[in-house]
Formats: structure tokens, C-alpha cells, sequence
């Protein structure tokens, strides 16, 4: 069992990062993630890591240097949020296909404009299809669990794939709970030394990383990167277990919280999971049968496990952290509709908008959409298929 | 020099080239609509032509003297013609079909002989 501490979910990140001790971090600040390089740089000063922390000009620059240093042969780490992600973009995907498993803390955050500094999921949602894995944390032992998941993950020699591990900008950021640290050689022990594949700095073995490939070779060398992102699935949920074994915390794709006869199901990631299960709870106490489907890995997105725990539901609901951005739906939500359409149910899935540029999220809005599951199962009617939580004046 | 291709679970992974130097693989003189035509009778060995080939184009034997162009991979950029600093230049431009069937020797004639 590990020391309890009460820090912040930034804290956490460092701290995970600081029992890490990569070799090379490349990073530059953003609210709210700055905490995060912050106090990394105050272990690298104080002694208690001694990983070459490079200061950039820019997350274009911060991920290039990541992208240089892990090619070279490093384990390499960063964090970011929202503009700085995005500001990321072009070389997430070059991260992504050139292999190297750099692990990225992202704290989640609403994008500009208008300029918000606060939490939602805009940020990783439109990087879903960099080619990055993504693990979606519900509070700050979450994200220190799964950031020290993430290295494992992320190097295993068939995946060999970069990784993020995101939390919610300010609603676990900047929120201090009481959480579990780990004995640092404990976790050094778990995550092992990392041996990458094609160091650049293996001269006796010279190698080319990042060339070019025309069109009679691409289409082959993204398809093999896929193959790898896929393969992280059966990782995650083996390196889930064996965290479990050495932490006593288990982790698998998912949390299905009081899911097994679940008639009115919401499915969420990230903190606004807390919230839903004190609503669960409440409602469980008066025999209505609710429950929370928690997606962790939304990357690769476990479409046939999610379907599955969603079969005894007779109505669900789907929370987006983000604007649909003039799709049917958010992401989570057209993805587990998606996966249901192969499946006996048949359903109705609805979906709401919540919580953007931290706005927040009540229990009393929570109810409100078990209250609608249940309207729905009544009268067999849907009659919004997507609504907005906590929004001022009703969507139409 | 033909390439083999690979299927998709047989490429190195991240692109990863482990037989460096593989671009010669790469015949870039396919490319060509226009070709550059060398005069030895003016030119000077300053060797700009070499330096500034995109390519590894122009030919140079062991003593370090150019010697002509490699046809295989010169894809016609013009770059050695911009640099080349004689008056009248060494080396001139012309379309890749005025070329076709004839010698170097041939060509040399045709493109230089007003100069002489
Ligand atoms: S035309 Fe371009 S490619 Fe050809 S020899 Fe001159 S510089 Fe090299
Ligand atoms: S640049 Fe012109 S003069 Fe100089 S080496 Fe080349 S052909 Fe000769």
C-alpha cells in the first residue's frame, strides 16, 4: 500500500513523472497544465530526478524535442493543454508514426475562442485521431496510476505507440484529494528500463527515422501503425491487471459502475464520473436501477467491451465534454451508438453536451438525464436526441 | 534496380530504415523533362555544380575532377546551369525529347558548337 497524500491532480502527474525520471522532458507551460513541468523542475533542481528538462519556444517545439530525443533512443514525457495541444498537432502524428512511445499528461481544457482557460474535452476529443493512445482519467490517483500505466503501455513491443493520459483541467487539476503514492522503487521495478527498438544513437546499427514514403509504400507503413495502436487494447488491460497485483488498484478498459442490471445507463470519462456515481448511488438507494459506464481508454476505442456492458440498458445517455462540432453527436456518443448497432439492443442512446469551459456540473443535472432515461422507457418516446446540460436558455 | 515491395506486417516499423543509403533504390532521373548538357572544353573544375546538386548528380572521379552528369538520378532541376560561373556557361539546359537517340558527343556539338 502507498503513502496517502493530499496534493492536487497536477501533483500527482509530477509526482508520477518524477518516479518516472525519463530521460528527456520537452515541454512548455500552459494553464492548466503548468504545474505539471513546474514542479518537475523544481525535483530536477533539488536532486530527486535527473531528467534533461529542455525548454522550448513553443508545443510545436516542445513535441519535435520529444520526438528527437525518443527517436535518439530516450524515454521521453511532456505534458500540455488545449492551444498547446493543438499548437502539437502536426507532430503528434509524426510522434505517432514514426513509433516512439512518448507519454504526454494532458490536462483537458476548453480551446479558444472566446478565450478560456477551464475544463472540457475539446482539446483531446479533436486530437482523437492523431494516432496517440488515449486513457481518460477520473481524479488524481487515476492520473498518477495511469500516467505510470501509460510508459508501460505505450513501450510494449507491440504497440510501441505514444501515449496520453488526460485529466480535467481544474476539476482534477487543481483539486486536491487524497490519494495513494507509491514507493518510488516500486515503481521503477513495474515500469522497468525502457529498450527501444532503432536508437538513432546505436552507431554501430545507423538507422534512418522519419523518411519519406511515396505512395506505393505509405498506405503499408500507416496500416502497420494501426495494427500497433489496436494491440494496445489487450495491453491496457494486461498491464491493468498486473498494476492491481502490485498496487492493489485494477484497472481494464472501463469501469462499469453498478452496471450489471442497469436499466438507465449513462456513459461518461473524466471527473464528471464522480459526480454521476454519488446519482447512482442515491437512486440505487430507491430501487431505480441506474448505473455508470466509465470509458478509460478511448483510444483504441474498446467498441465491442463497451457494447457489451451496455445490454441490460433500456434507455442510455452519452455525456460529451465537447461541442459536436455539427456532427450527429459528440465523439463518445456516436462511437458507442456506433458500437451498439452491431448488438441485440436496440436502445434509444441520447446524448447532451455538458460542462464546456468549466461549467459545472451538479448532481441535479446528473438526475436530470436519469430523469429523461426514465421518461423515455415510459413512453417509448425520445424526444430530444441531443440537449445541453447546464446551458442558459433550452437547445433547439 | 527494382524494389521489393512489402505487405503491410512485413515493413519496419515507424518507417524505420535499417539499410541506410536505400535512396539510391530511388531512380529520380525519371523525372526529367529538361536535361543539363556539360562542355569540358570551358569548364573550369570549380565544382559549384556538384556542390549544389540536389542529387549527388554530377560525376567526379578520383582526382576530384567532374566528369559529367549521372543521368539515372539527374531529375533536371537547373540548379548546376544557375551556378555554373563561366561566361559562356559549361553547362546549358535542353528539352529531355531534343535529347533522345543521341550520343553525348552529338549533343555536346548541337548545344555548345555556336560558342566555339
Ligand atoms: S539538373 Fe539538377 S539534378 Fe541534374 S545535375 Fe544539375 S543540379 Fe543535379
Ligand atoms: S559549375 Fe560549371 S565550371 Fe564549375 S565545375 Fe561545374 S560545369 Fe565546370
Amino acid at each position: 500500500m502507498g503513502k496517502k497524500v493530499a496534493l492536487t491532480g497536477n501533483e500527482a502527474a509530477a509526482h508520477a513523472i518524477r518516479q518516472i525520471n525519463p530521460d528527456v522532458i520537452a515541454a512548455f507551460p500552459i494553464t492548466p497544465s503548468t504545474p505539471i513541468p513546474q514542479a518537475v523542475a523544481q525535483f530536477i533542481a533539488d536532486g530527486e530526478m535527473d531528467t534533461e528538462l529542455v525548454t522550448v519556444e513553443s508545443e510545436h517545439s516542445a513535441m519535435s524535442a520529444c520526438i528527437g530525443a525518443a527517436a535518439a533512443g530516450g524515454r521521453v514525457m511532456t505534458a500540455t493543454s488545449a492551444n498547446g495541444y493543438a499548437l502539437m498537432w502536426e507532430m503528434l502524428y509524426i510522434a505517432s508514426g514514426m513509433r516512439l512511445p512518448i507519454v504526454m499528461a494532458v490536462v483537458a481544457r476548453a480551446l479558444s475562442s472566446p478565450l478560456n482557460i477551464h475544463g472540457d474535452h475539446s482539446d483531446i476529443m479533436g486530437g482523437r485521431d492523431t494516432g496517440w493512445i488515449q486513457l481518460i482519467s477520473e481524479n488524481s490517483q487515476e492520473a498518477y496510476d495511469n500516467l505510470i500505466q501509460a510508459v508501460k503501455i505505450a513501450e510494449n513491443k507491440d504497440v510501441m505507440t505514444p501515449a496520453l493520459v488526460a485529466q480535467d483541467g481544474f476539476n482534477t487539476s487543481h483539486t486536491i484529494e487524497i490519494w495513494e503514492l507509491e514507493d518510488d522503487q516500486k515503481v521503477k521495478e513495474f515500469i522497468g528500463e525502457y529498450e527501444p527498438l532503432y536508437p538513432m544513437l546505436n552507431t554501430d546499427e545507423p538507422v534512418t527515422h522519419g523518411a519519406w514514403a511515396p505512395p506505393n509504400w505509405y498506405f503499408e507503413h500507416k496500416m502497420n501503425q494501426l495494427r500497433g495502436l489496436l494491440n494496445a487494447k489487450d495491453v491496457v488491460e494486461k498491464v491493468g491487471k498486473e498494476f492491481g497485483d502490485a498496487f492493489g488498484r485494477y484497472y481494464g478498459l472501463y469501469e462499469a459502475y453498478k452496471l450489471d442490471d442497469a436499466e438507465y445507463v449513462i456513459v461518461a470519462a473524466g471527473s464528471v464520473c464522480g459526480t454521476t456515481k454519488d446519482v447512482v448511488d442515491g437512486l440505487r438507494e430507491n430501487g431505480v436501477k441506474a448505473g455508470l459506464l466509465k470509458v478509460r481508454l478511448f483510444r483504441p476505442f474498446p467498441y465491442k467491451e463497451l457494447a457489451e456492458t451496455l445490454q441490460s440498458a433500456k434507455a442510455i445517455a452519452v455525456l460529451d465534454r465537447v461541442s459536436p462540432a455539427g456532427a450527429q453527436g459528440g465523439p463518445l456518443f456516436t462511437e458507442i451508438r456506433s458500437a451498439l448497432y452491431d448488438t441485440p439492443s436496440r436502445a434509444p442512446v441520447i446524448n447532451y453536451t455538458y460542462g464546456l469551459g468549466g461549467r459545472d456540473t451538479q448532481p441535479r443535472h446528473i438526475s436530470s438525464v436519469f430523469e429523461t432515461l426514465k421518461r423515455i422507457v415510459e413512453t417509448g418516446k425520445v424526444e430530444k436526441q441531443f440537449d445541453c446540460l447546464n446551458l442558459r436558455g433550452e437547445w433547439r | 534496380m527494382a524494389e521489393k515491395l512489402l505487405n503491410w506486417d512485413e515493413v519496419l516499423i515507424g518507417g524505420v530504415i535499417k539499410d541506410p543509403g536505400n535512396s539510391r533504390e530511388y531512380e529520380t532521373g525519371s523525372w526529367r523533362v529538361e536535361r543539363p548538357v556539360w562542355n569540358p572544353d570551358t569548364c573550369i573544375q570549380c565544382m559549384f555544380c556538384w556542390v549544389y546538386c540536389p542529387d549527388s548528380a554530377i560525376t567526379v572521379d578520383e582526382n576530384g575532377k567532374m566528369t559529367g552528369i549521372d543521368y539515372t538520378y539527374c531529375k533536371g532541376c537547373g540548379i548546376c546551369v544557375e551556378q555554373c560561373p563561366t561566361k559562356p556557361k559549361s553547362l546549358k539546359m535542353i528539352l529531355e525529347a531534343e535529347a533522345k537517340g543521341k550520343t553525348e558527343e552529338e549533343l555536346r556539338k548541337e548545344v555548345f558548337s555556336s560558342e566555339k
